[in-house]
């Protein structure tokens, strides 16, 4: 396949899903990493798309936490097991192992305590998926450089006096996080700005210039 | 409040329903009394050899059970879901109120095309035990003496009164409940039937309650109680057979309580520091305030249809309960291993079952690895919200219910 026939695939592929599911095209990425009939926890669930999307199309056992009483609300209302929490607070009280994949989509960013959310994460669950946005992308990186003003981008619209984004990183923090807190890379997908899969096995200081954002599966011990 | 608003404007209460501008009174009263035993409502009744094992260490037989349903028991009797009341209501939870001619109260939740659809779903609605409306309480008659009970009637407790439900149910010829839905003391009974009878609840739906009674609570409801004990009128809980009536203690036990229902917001809202019917203070100890007219209409309409001596044995009911005692004192035992699908919901401005208390019991479920939904409610209604028209109740109601009927494939 030629590279242009590749992202040709790729288009209609991801048009395809998005027809069939309007979901976001990181939450597709996520649902293909789980496995079928799994038990999941979305922490930051926002409205349940992600938690809907794994128990219709994965056969999932999905339940959430979301820190806004607007998303769990429309949750819970949409039959989904949603409960209003606190990622940097709440995860404390899960047992170990209870579920297979405790997933992060587009939140670690957010929390006060992104190295003890991961480090629960990876307690609570067998597998954990992460998704971020990457603050390393090179579009990022141009307009601070051009502008000299804060980015934001499509995917990361606020101001810096308004964000709920407090602790952004890169895709190459992240993976330096994931070796501090002892977990192993089992797979990784860099996303480019038209949320298509950056190809190739490049290096992570490629990955961090040219992916909008990042999805990872880990998993505990290196 | 809003203009057209009069503090004797029907205003739900924890009481369920709606209050009538007081009247008759000891008429009422007296219709409220005949309900003790004979109830206008289906009664089981179980005889000397089904007795109940209070957990007083007692036994209690015969006794009766005071019932509504709606909706019609499918085929394969999978549709069925049991409403809990909390303290000062009923079993007419859907229909008019056999004494007061009032709306049921929860007909906000409850009717065709509602959340809890009686289209769709067989609703069973009782009466607690120690309940004064047709299920066995205090105000009934005790076979062996042929007298009302009284206080001779054993202290019962939430268990007890789930132990009850759950014969009613047998009675039904009902295995499994699709969902047992209560708010106040009605989610206390909601978590016990989820611990005691895990196999029998599929979905559970507590709203504004606790796993245990709060020192705070137990003080209130000990106000309550003084305030009924130190009417004359009580004659040492014989006041059935002495032709008195504690009507002043009871309706100060009402008025405190009901305070304990609202919210320092609502309270303003609806009265703030207006007068009722006069232009100035009267420097006197009349009601000149709106909140102080409308407190005393809550107890007077409170004692027409609620018996003192049940008062006392309800409340103490709930002081009584703590899911955790019976499990070394950790609540995530109770729930081990539990099947049931919980949903939760609290509401902001309730200051009695405060939101902590519903998070304790999500904390517990998802320590012991429970399906669980929890919401807080934004409201600034108090406590009572769970009774009146909230929105976003209403969907959460409806969302969770769907999608339990959904599962067990429930039309």
């Amino acid at each position: 396949m030629s590279p242009r026939e590749a992202l040709l695939h790729d288009l209609t592929m991801k048009e395809a899903a998005r027809a069939a599911s309007g979901a976001r095209v990181d939450l597709l990425l996520i649902a293909e990493l789980v496995e079928p009939g799994s038990r999941v926890l979305d922490v930051g669930a926002g409205d349940g798309e992600l938690l809907e999307l794994l128990a219709t199309t994965r056969g999932c056992d999905a339940r959430g936490i979301e820190i806004s009483r607007a998303g769990v609300n429309a949750g819970v209302a949409r039959g989904l097991a949603v409960i209003q929490g606190d990622a940097d607070i709440d995860l404390a009280d899960y047992p170990d192992d209870a579920f297979d994949y405790v997933i992060l989509s587009q939140t670690l960013q957010a929390t006060r305590r992104p190295k003890w959310v991961l480090e629960q994460m990876l307690r609570v669950g067998r597998r954990v998926i992460v998704s971020i946005p990457n603050f390393g992308f090179w579009r990022v990186r141009l307009d601070l450089l051009l502008n000299g003003r804060m980015p934001s981008t499509e995917n990361l619209p606020y101001s810096w006096y308004d964000t709920p984004n407090i602790h952004f990183c890169t895709i190459r923090d992240f993976v330096a996080l994931v070796g501090e807190v002892g977990a192993r890379i089992e797979h990784a997908t860099a996303l480019n700005g038209y949320g298509q899969k950056v190809r190739l096995n490049l290096p992570w200081a490629v990955w961090n210039l040219l992916g909008e954002q990042a999805v990872f599966l880990l998993s505990r011990g290196k | 409040m809003s203009e057209s608003e009069t503090v004797n404007d029907p205003n739900p209460t924890e009481a369920g329903g709606q209050e009538r501008p007081v009247g008759p009174g000891r008429a009422y009263e007296a219709l409220a009394r005949a309900q003790a035993d004979f109830p206008q409502s289906e009664v089981v009744r179980f005889g000397p050899e089904r007795s109940l094992t209070l957990d007083a260490g007692v036994t209690l037989g015969p006794f009766q059970i005071a019932y509504q349903t709606y909706g019609t028991l499918n085929a394969d009797k999978s549709n069925a879901i049991l409403i809990c009341h909390a303290l000062s209501g009923d079993q007419h939870a859907a229909n008019i109120h056999p004494v007061t001619g009032k709306p049921g109260w929860w007909e906000t939740l409850i009717g065709p095309g509602k959340p809890i659809d009686t289209t769709r779903f067989f609703v069973i609605s009782s009466n607690v035990l120690g309940g004064c409306l047709g299920t066995t309480g205090p105000s009934s008659i005790n076979p062996k003496t042929g007298v009302p009970y009284g206080l001779d009637l054993p202290v019962v407790t939430i268990r007890d009164m789930v132990r009850a439900q759950a014969m009613l149910v047998d009675h039904l010829g009902i295995d499994r409940l699709l969902a047992v839905v209560g708010g106040s003391m009605g989610g206390m009974q909601v978590l016990q039937w989820a611990v005691s009878y895990p196999e029998r609840v599929f979905a559970a739906m507590p709203m504004a309650a606790a796993a245990r009674h709060s020192a705070q609570n137990i003080a209130f409801h000990e106000v309550g109680r003084q305030a009924v004990m130190a009417d004359p009128d009580w004659r040492g809980g014989r006041y059935l057979l002495e032709g008195t009536s504690p009507r002043r203690g009871l309706a100060v036990a009402r008025m405190a309580a009901h305070i304990t229902y609202m919210s320092d917001g609502s309270l303003h809202r609806k009265f703030g520091r207006r007068l009722q019917d006069r232009d100035g203070r009267t420097f006197s100890f009349d009601a000149d305030f709106q909140v102080e007219s409308y407190l005393r209409h809550q107890g007077e309409a409170f004692v027409d249809r609620f018996d003192a001596n049940s008062y006392l044995y309800v409340t103490r009911a709930m002081d009584y309960f703590d899911l955790a005692a019976d499990y070394g004192g950790v609540l995530a035992n109770a729930f081990k291993g539990a099947k049931t699908r919980f949903c939760l919901v609290s509401f902001t401005s309730d200051w009695l079952f405060p939101t902590s208390d519903s998070r304790a019991v999500v904390h517990a479920l998802n320590a012991a690895g429970a399906s669980v939904s929890f919401a807080e409610i934004e409201s600034d209604k108090g406590h009572d919200a769970f009774l009146l028209d909230e929105p976003e109740l209403t969907a959460i109601t409806r969302g969770f219910l769907d999608s339990a009927a959904r599962t067990l494939g429930i039309a």
